[in-house]
């Protein structure tokens, strides 16, 4: 396939892609490195905590969309990473056995001042489970190589 | 500072929460599940980004403070626990605003993180409250690789 460049953006386009099944299992090992609370970590705490059973961290929803993004179409891109994200909300629990996909957003693009052979194309990306109910989103602005540099590279 | 209670948060206060050195291993590790992206993966790919060396990924840094800020209330609960004092109900997060990966964090660095109070507000529920932290990250050399605006909820006294 094609790699993508910052030309392939196009501001109002929806693409949606990814599957990643929740495991119990893959929230607590994330949990257990990187956000060790009773309601992430284990099941039987969980269900006397706030949210009434065992919840993903949310920087790992966040991590999963990363990986969506990454295998849904930033690793067949000439992405170069980003500055970091306007905004994230978590807007509802993922809990085992919920299956996420993303819905990304092409908000605008442009060519960066400072830097000819870069574009910055801005995102929305929305995470919704499979009950179409939307658990995350998150705006953010992506370094990306125009065609002529990708082309003029080695 | 941070606290267990709404209450015991005070705007403007900064709290150091600790430090974690992200070894090339731990960086190649997080990336491999989370943002296989080549310059998080390979030092050759690294060396030819826009970064100029492998470096961590930026929810890496992110996700290294989250646990640093989990380890430091933890420990104020298990001390407050330790006095026979009440503990609260742990509040969820309810989102993050200006994100900024604002230098690379590269194979032995060292970020220390800090949060500082910026916001207090109470809810139409009187249990919680809304306190809103900016947390730092900052190298071994003193340079900023790490900002956000985070917000959530905590428990307020007496309910």
């Amino acid at each position: 396939m094609d790699r993508l460049y910052f030309e392939d953006f196009a501001p109002g386009e929806i693409v949606e892609y990814g599957d990643t099944p929740v495991t119990a299992e893959a929230i607590v090992e994330f949990a257990r490195e990187f956000d060790p609370q009773p309601f992430h970590l284990d099941a039987e705490a969980a269900r006397e905590s706030v949210v009434g059973g065992l919840i993903a961290s949310g920087w790992h929803t966040a991590a999963m969309l990363m990986r969506m993004n990454c295998d849904g179409f930033l690793n067949r891109s000439a992405s170069q990473g980003g500055p970091g994200v306007e905004e994230l909300v978590w807007l509802k629990p993922v809990r085992p056995g919920d299956r996420l996909r993303a819905r990304r957003t092409t908000l605008s693009a442009r060519a960066s001042r400072s830097r000819p052979n870069v574009g910055l194309v801005e995102f929305l990306f929305e995470v919704l489970n499979q009950n179409a109910e939307i658990v995350m989103t998150q705006k953010n602005v992506a370094f990306i190589l125009r065609r002529a540099a990708g082309e003029a590279a080695p | 500072m941070i606290g267990l209670y709404y209450e015991d948060h005070q705007v403007g206060r900064t709290t150091t929460i600790g430090a974690r050195e992200f070894t090339r291993e731990a960086i190649i590790a997080f990336a491999r599940a989370y943002d296989p992206q080549p310059f998080h993966l390979d030092d050759a790919a690294g060396a030819a980004s826009l970064f100029g060396s492998l470096c961590a990924s930026g929810w890496h840094t992110a996700s290294v403070c989250m646990r640093l800020v989990v380890d430091f209330r933890e420990a104020q609960r298990a001390a407050a626990a330790a006095r026979g004092e009440p503990l609260p109900t742990r509040g969820v997060g309810l989102g993050v605003r200006d994100l900024r990966w604002i230098s690379p964090v590269r194979p032995g660095d060292v970020v220390t993180y800090s949060v500082r109070v910026e916001s207090m507000r109470e809810t139409k529920r009187p249990q919680w409250g809304v306190i809103g932290f900016q947390a730092t990250g900052v190298d071994q050399s003193g340079r900023e690789v790490l900002s956000y605006f985070s917000h959530g909820l905590f428990a307020r006294r007496g309910h």
